[in-house]
């Protein structure tokens, strides 16, 4: 019991808690979150956010790093175009595979997580590594690189309301333009896509799939810009992967994982502060952070298969 | 005479919709029972409890003389009832075999699998390759392989939804001569279907629905062609007979001789993705005005021939003309021309969305929705009605008057109605006849029930081992029998 009142006060308990813990730990999450529904309203099963989320912070740590001297709004933005190329490029990779030889992307996207990791690995202890060359990260950034805070005294930053803008950006996209109609049309029916929509549906699908990886390498920016203000190996505990939950229980609607995400934000803050207040071990931390996971998961596996029951062609006069 | 099937009083609801009203139906063992009803009359709903794939809300159930309580398919499959479903139920990344030896106990056996669909083959007519996988077969194998898969499970009650749909006259004649011998022999087929005449002759009893109820039932020797319209369409229909016949003046009194070409090939080729050779030079010309009747037989080149025409596919060698948008009807709506989790609003946008840019005008799609609907009477709640709520016949209309609206020139169809109760039939079969005339566009019109494509067109080509030959009529314009010759390829 309480546990439970230290995960509700780490997530809600202060505004502290909220402002700068629950919504900082949402930020990354509605990034990736958004990546991956993107990707899966398209059919797409990129569950290599995590990887994408990687490779974006990898780049944008060398870009700061490199234009240091700049001024800071443009160092900042070319973070964010450099998280952007980074993941999409790393999605790049299993987008190609299976553009041009059918590799299963579930197979590609999740072994491309194990050599980002490894990569990140190499480049803080090679040609990212801080100047004293003694620990395993990079150097920090100067101030030119840190993302504005948003609130005065509160830790929350830029990439909130980055995060913000790229969930209503989706959102339009998918529901006004041709080229949202597309991804959802392959998604939801690619037969019919290519037949009747005359889609080019492996055309639509890569350009969906980098875009997904843009969004994953965005919150890795985020999160070098915004929280850590340097590269190493443990700057996303499992976002890429928490990802699939917040995008799956928002339904893939890119409105609601604005929800999602927060839900899943409070989740991780609550429960640093329970291992921290009430002493509940990290292990046991994380075995309730995935409990809920998978009951979400499995109620909303549930609802899809009642409404995949009642859609069985011809069932219904 | 024992009964293999009695159904009584059965009522089913979905949701605020009542399918069925005290329905009945009872079947005699070795025979031919003849299922009739309009789309959305409830006869796959009846059937569907009958295999034990829905319960129902109250009635009784007998299945060879012992009351029946299936809680699911299996059930009923392990008493002997086999169904083969209009919406195909087989795994496409699997082979024949392994489809067959789906939902059976221990281990699986290819060779005997095998050697069990070549001895039904051998005894059915029904052959199969027991080594293909699905998703190659075309839509009429995987037909028999439904019919093939029942009769492995054993099945003495064999119920069939619309199996003739996509089977050409050949196959149809075979299965038909087929489910006499296994009802001769003391098997029980029920059939589900809306070709009356060859239901009226080819089985002993019908029973027909009409809005959920049990209109009629009788032996099919006492009762007359017009006694069975009536009880399909009640009041509503009066008495007119709103089959083929009507279709027949329009489309044979126009000639375009001198109109414009609007669909060509040129000494076209196109091998598919394995190099097989589909289409061998062919060459011609559809103009506006024109219903080019296509026939063949499965795997004869009509499917790439239509997609040629179409612009759903682009030919190896040889040129191809065509206007920037051609509407086409294929034969699998369900997969190739809706998304069934779509709204009708959105399946209408689809149409040449490959081609847009920027916005979309929401409004305007919804305004042309609303005007399709109401076009060609679609049944359905609304504009924003997922495709799937749609029954077959009305997402067919739907499909029709979507594709007239996205080209005015040209339209090319593929069994449009396959599935179609009589009413519909007819409503798609004239609107596209009918396509060829204000303002003329051309119409390329493959059907594999060879009168309906003598009903509609106005020159009829026949296509044969990849190529296409045109054959003129016979001096009745009825007479099928040159087109039955060509078909076999005695031109």
């Amino acid at each position: 019991m309480d546990a439970l009142i230290a995960l509700w006060d780490g997530a809600f308990g202060s505004s502290y808690a909220f402002w700068s813990a629950t919504l900082v730990r949402t930020t990354p999450l509605l990034f990736v979150g958004l990546g991956v529904a993107i990707a899966f309203r398209a059919g797409i099963l990129n569950i290599g956010a995590e990887g994408q989320l990687l490779a974006g912070a990898a780049l944008a740590t060398a870009f700061a790093l490199l234009a240091a001297d700049w001024p800071r709004p443009v160092v900042v933005v070319g973070m964010i175009v450099a998280g952007a190329v980074g993941g999409a490029l790393w999605a790049g990779i299993a987008a190609l595979l299976r553009h041009r030889f059918g590799v299963l992307e579930v197979i590609s996207t999740i072994m491309l997580n194990f050599v980002a990791l490894n990569l990140v690995s190499w480049l803080i202890r090679g040609p990212l590594q801080e100047p004293t060359r003694v620990y395993p990260q990079s150097a920090t950034l100067e101030l030119s690189g840190r993302w504005p805070l948003l609130i005065p005294g509160q830790r929350l930053h830029l990439g909130f309301l980055l995060g913000l803008i790229l969930a209503a950006l989706m959102w339009w996209m998918l529901t006004r333009t041709a080229l949202g109609f597309r991804a959802r049309a392959v998604g939801a029916g690619w037969r019919a896509a290519v037949s009747a929509g005359g889609i080019d549906a492996p055309r639509t699908i890569l350009w969906v799939f980098l875009a997904s990886g843009a969004c994953a390498g965005l919150a890795g920016a985020s999160e070098v810009g915004g929280v850590t203000w340097a590269l190493y190996e443990r700057i996303s505990p499992g976002y890429g992967y928490t990802a699939i939950a917040v995008a799956l229980l928002a339904r893939l609607d890119a409105r609601l994982v604005v929800l999602s995400a927060l839900f899943f934000g409070a989740l991780e803050a609550g429960a640093s502060a329970m291992q921290r207040d009430a002493g509940v071990p990290a292990v046991v931390v994380q075995a309730i952070v995935a409990l809920v996971i998978l009951g979400v998961l499995a109620i909303t596996r549930v609802q899809q298969l009642l409404r995949a029951h009642r859609a069985v062609p011809g069932a219904h006069p | 005479m024992t009964t293999a099937l009695a159904l009584r009083g059965i009522d089913k609801r979905f949701g605020s919709t009542r399918a069925l009203e005290a329905a009945s139906c009872t079947v005699r063992t070795g025979t031919v029972h003849a299922l009739l009803g309009e789309n959305g009359a409830g006869k796959t709903t009846l059937m569907r409890i009958a295999f034990g794939m829905l319960r129902p809300d109250a009635g009784t159930l007998e299945v060879h003389g012992a009351e029946a309580h299936f809680r699911t398919s299996a059930d009923a499959i392990a008493a002997g009832v086999g169904m083969v479903h209009q919406h195909f139920m087989l795994v496409p990344a699997m082979t024949v075999a392994e489809n067959i030896a789906l939902g059976g106990r221990g281990r699986f056996d290819a060779r005997q699998t095998t050697a069990q669909v070549e001895a039904i083959g051998r005894a059915t007519g029904l052959r199969i390759e027991p080594a293909r996988l699905v998703r190659d077969l075309q839509v009429g194998a995987q037909q028999r392989l439904e019919i093939v898969k029942a009769l492995a499970h054993d099945a003495r009650l064999l119920i069939l939804d619309e199996p003739t749909g996509v089977l050409t006259a050949e196959e149809t004649a075979e299965l038909y001569a087929w489910l006499r011998r296994f009802a001769a022999q003391g098997g029980t087929v029920v059939l589900i279907t809306h070709k009356l005449r060859e239901a009226l002759d080819l089985a002993d009893d019908v029973t027909v629905l009409r809005q959920g109820r049990t209109v009629l039932e009788a032996r099919t020797r006492e009762v007359t062609e017009r006694d069975v319209i009536a009880a399909l369409v009640g009041e509503r229909g009066g008495t007119e007979d709103p089959t083929i016949a009507a279709v027949v003046p329009t489309a044979a009194a126009r000639t375009a001789s001198d109109a414009a070409v609007v669909l060509a090939l040129h000494a076209a080729h196109y091998r598919d993705a394995n190099g097989i050779e589909r289409l061998a030079d062919v060459s011609l010309e559809v103009r506006a005005g024109e219903v080019l009747g296509v026939l063949g037989v499965e795997g004869a080149g009509q499917r790439e021939l239509l997609r040629l025409l179409s612009g759903r596919l682009e030919p190896t060698s040889g040129t191809v003309t065509r206007p920037a948008s051609v509407g086409f009807i294929p034969e699998d709506r369900l997969h190739d021309a809706l998304i069934a989790s779509f709204t009708l609003t959105e399946n209408f946008a689809l149409a040449g969305a490959g081609q847009r840019r920027g916005l979309f005008d929401w409004s305007g799609f919804r305004r042309g929705t609303a005007a399709a609907i109401a076009a060609m009477d679609v049944r359905a709640t609304g504009e924003t009605a997922p495709a799937w709520t749609l029954s077959g016949g009305n997402q067919q209309k739907f499909v029709v008057a979507r594709e007239r609206a996205a080209s005015a020139q040209a339209l090319v169809v593929e069994n449009p109605t396959r599935g179609l109760d009589i009413r519909a039939t007819a409503r798609v079969r004239s609107e596209i006849a009918a396509r060829a005339g204000h303002p003329p566009a051309a119409v390329v019109y493959y059907s594999s029930d060879i009168d309906e494509v003598l009903a509609v067109a106005t020159r009829v080509v026949v296509c044969y081992a990849g190529r296409v030959h045109e054959v003129a009529r016979a001096a009745d314009p009825a007479d099928t029998t040159p087109f039955t010759r060509a078909l076999m390829g005695a031109f």
